[in-house]
């Protein structure tokens, strides 16, 4: 057992490495998810609020578009409410016909439609910074949703000496410190029907979480199975070695 | 492979297949009754465990291919569909990326459990041969795998590994064009890597067959390094190690699942998430986790071959010459040894600080002559496949007639301090290449090619012989009595 334990320990000092080299040694918020640990889940809620924050605030300028109309049931829509969505955007389709595009109504089938006709168009209209798409984006940053969350609420005064150019930012957690994006929350800014506080806070809280279901939205599936899995490989693994120690039992030690 | 006498099967099917193509009794003799030595520990287990992951490397690939589109348009959008829209394309997806890193893991156990019990001696030299070449095969097919999602890491991976070449004299710069097929890495680079990446894994079966053919000529070494002698030393494959290499494999896959369903992307980079982008380079562009020893000794080379350090060079040679002829060790003056290392050290000394730059922008030491003509690229890329080729020909290197480290006291203490050295060297790759871990890189690179050049041809001059164990049996029996220092 004591190389299994071994190379247990090899692989999680291996694992840690690229986490120690990530954004200039500051140390990102910590926060509880409920999808953290081995029986982590989505908390619907948070999800439909930040869906809402997404669509208010950040879709203005950021696409997200591996995620489909359809994909919002997970976040606890039902068939109807999902084309009640779909119904407020626009895509176009085509060509029909008569060889011509049109403009029609989304449906569930449809993606989320991205802001800008182009990655030029919208390199260009937020002056020289193109703003990514988010369907990927907790992953594509370590630190995931604690980076996300960190990014929305570490906007802060510049400290002395550093210089900004019009339409720069100054953020804790940001790389380099430097950020293009404008403080993209404020207090108030989106208003919820639950009850939940309408701060920034919540917001960037909700908004994460919901980017983390984009990311990764087979990852409730992938942990139920996961536990099975383990835990069928764990007795299985202890089986193997009853039997083993049973045929090996006459050999001359 | 199995002519001559055949027993008869009972089954007639079995025996009418059987008499015609005597199938059933090479299993029989290879797999059943294989006399194995009774002795192995549990490192044992990692050919096996090996042969499993390249098994579930080519079937989960060849199912992720369906899917795959190479195209550098459209190959990071396919592997996202793969996650997304195929049916457990992302559990299909994360046991092959995560089945790299556990492959690889397998195979440096394996290798690391080779060089520690001397199964590279001889008569198993090819074996061991064969079995390094299945280790570059494997290199090979992991950077072109890393490539194919078309990610950030995938696409600055593989600008830094393909200008490796241009660091070759005359014709660098055009067997660089001639890899990625164009000027500048894209759809054409692409495309050969995922035609490379689905032959190869082909490939390494081939050796692989070979690599167990060889072994099941010599037989397997074992812990003590001693051959068996008698029926009393082994035991017949079947059920003994069948067993024992089951519950060895399940124990592992167990830890390879719970990177696959709770960690799948802890072994990888973020940036890899992000298409790839030809105009923007990453701050860090780090290899996957297995490269990073290899990528550090590559690194480690600030400075190249200037007069000095050709000269220090030169005079180990002669220093150490001794050690690779015919003389006993007895023979050899090593007075005379270290009165020329002292000299060559000091060359070395020289030729490294004269090179070396200070943070005002002066030398360390100033002295005529002291440009490289050997650059510090090219010497960084030898290296680097220096330290491979040194596992090629280790088995040469090596001529102390004892294998097992446990009865090799000095070689041990080098051996173990191998796997410290390689681990220093591993978290030296994953940092950038300032600071401190600049020379620390270095002297952990001294450090490896050290002991395979130095270390080990002077252990087979000087390690004492000592008694070993009559034979297995005797040694499982009673553990060796105190060992007797000869001469």
């Amino acid at each position: 057992m004591k190389h299994f334990l071994l190379s247990l320990v090899v692989i999680v000092s291996f694992s840690s490495a690229p986490v120690l080299a990530s954004n200039d040694g500051v140390s990102l918020p910590h926060g509880h998810w409920s999808f953290d640990g081995a029986m982590g889940t989505y908390d619907k809620a948070a999800m439909q609020r930040g869906l809402k924050v997404y669509q208010n605030v950040c879709a203005s300028c950021h696409s997200l578009k591996r995620i489909y109309f359809r994909n919002l049931a997970d976040l606890g829509y039902n068939e109807a409410q999902i084309k009640t969505i779909a119904g407020e955007y626009t895509v176009e389709d085509g060509p029909n016909g008569e060889g011509e595009m049109y403009d029609r109504t989304a449906r569930p089938s449809d993606a989320f439609v991205n802001p800008y006709a182009n990655k030029e168009a919208a390199t260009y209209a937020n002056s020289g910074a193109f703003p990514p798409d988010l369907s990927l984006i907790t992953k594509a940053r370590s630190g995931g949703a604690n980076y996300l969350f960190g990014l929305m609420t570490g906007y802060d005064d510049a400290p002395e000496g550093t210089e900004l150019l019009d339409n720069q930012y100054w953020n804790k957690y940001m790389a380099g410190h430097v950020i293009a994006m404008p403080p993209p929350l404020s207090d108030g800014l989106v208003s919820y029907e639950d009850g939940s506080p309408e701060t920034i806070e919540q917001y960037a809280k909700d908004v994460s979480h919901f980017l983390t279901w984009a990311a990764e939205p087979e990852m409730e599936q992938r942990k139920r199975m996961g536990l099975k899995v383990v835990l069928y490989l764990l007795i299985f693994t202890a089986v193997l070695y009853g039997v083993k120690r049973r045929i090996w039992a006459n050999v001359k030690k | 492979m199995a002519s001559g006498k055949r027993e008869q099967f009972e089954n007639p099917v079995v025996e009418w297949v059987d008499s015609r193509l005597p199938i059933f009794t090479m299993m029989q003799k290879e797999y059943g009754v294989f006399p194995t030595p009774k002795n192995f520990n549990y490192f044992w287990n990692f050919g096996a465990i090996a042969m499993f992951m390249l098994i579930t490397m080519i079937v989960s690939g060849i199912v992720l291919a369906m899917h795959y589109t190479a195209h550098s348009t459209l190959a990071f959008d396919s592997v996202e569909h793969i996650m997304r829209d195929v049916y457990y394309g992302w559990l299909l997806r994360y046991i092959h990326a995560n089945g790299a890193s556990f492959f690889f893991i397998a195979v440096y156990i394996h290798l690391y459990r080779g060089l520690y019990y001397g199964s590279y001696k001889k008569p198993r030299e090819l074996l061991w041969i064969l079995g390094v070449a299945i280790f570059l095969l494997m290199m090979a097919t992991a950077f072109m795998g890393y490539v194919l999602p078309w990610g950030q890491m995938s696409f600055w991976g593989a600008q830094v590994i393909t200008s490796f070449f241009s660091a070759i004299p005359g014709v660098g710069e055009s067997i660089v064009v001639w890899l990625r097929g164009g000027f500048s890495l894209d759809n054409p680079t692409l495309n050969r890597f995922f035609s490379l990446h689905y032959l190869l894994p082909f490939v390494i079966v081939g050796v692989v067959f070979l690599h167990i053919w060889a072994l099941h000529v010599t037989g397997s070494n074992n812990p003590e390094g001693v051959e068996p002698k008698t029926k009393k030393d082994t035991l017949p494959f079947h059920p003994y190690y069948t067993m024992k290499d089951t519950f060895g494999l399940m124990a592992f896959v167990t830890i390879y699942a719970v990177f696959v369903f709770f960690f799948p992307n802890s072994l990888g980079h973020a940036d890899n998430y992000i298409p790839a982008n030809p105009i923007v380079t990453p701050a860090h562009i780090v290899p996957e986790w297995y490269f990073l020893p290899f990528y550090a000794i590559l690194r480690a080379f600030t400075f190249g071959v200037n007069a000095y350090l050709l000269v220090g060079l030169g005079l180990a040679a002669v220093a150490f010459y001794p050690l690779f002829t015919k003389k006993k060790g007895s023979e050899i003056s090593l007075i005379l040894m270290a009165g020329i290392m002292v000299f060559s050290g000091a060359f070395l000394l020289a030729g490294y600080f004269s090179q070396l730059e200070l943070d005002s922008g002066a030398k360390a030491l100033v002295l005529p002559y002291s440009d490289a003509f050997v650059d510090a690229k090219l010497c960084g890329v030898l290296a680097m496949f220096g330290s491979i080729a040194l596992l090629f020909v280790l088995p040469f290197l090596d001529t102390h007639p004892v294998r097992s480290a446990r009865y090799r006291p000095w070689f041990k203490i080098g051996v173990l301090l191998l796997v410290v050295d390689v681990a220093i060297l591993t978290v030296c790759g994953a940092k950038p290449a300032e600071g401190f871990w600049v020379p620390l890189s270095q002297v952990s690179m001294l450090y490896y090619m050290g002991f395979f050049v130095v270390g080990i041809p002077f252990l087979s001059k000087f390690e004492p012989i000592r008694d070993l164990p009559k034979s297995i049996h005797q040694s499982v029996l009673a553990k060796p009595q105190k060992i007797v220092v000869k001469g």
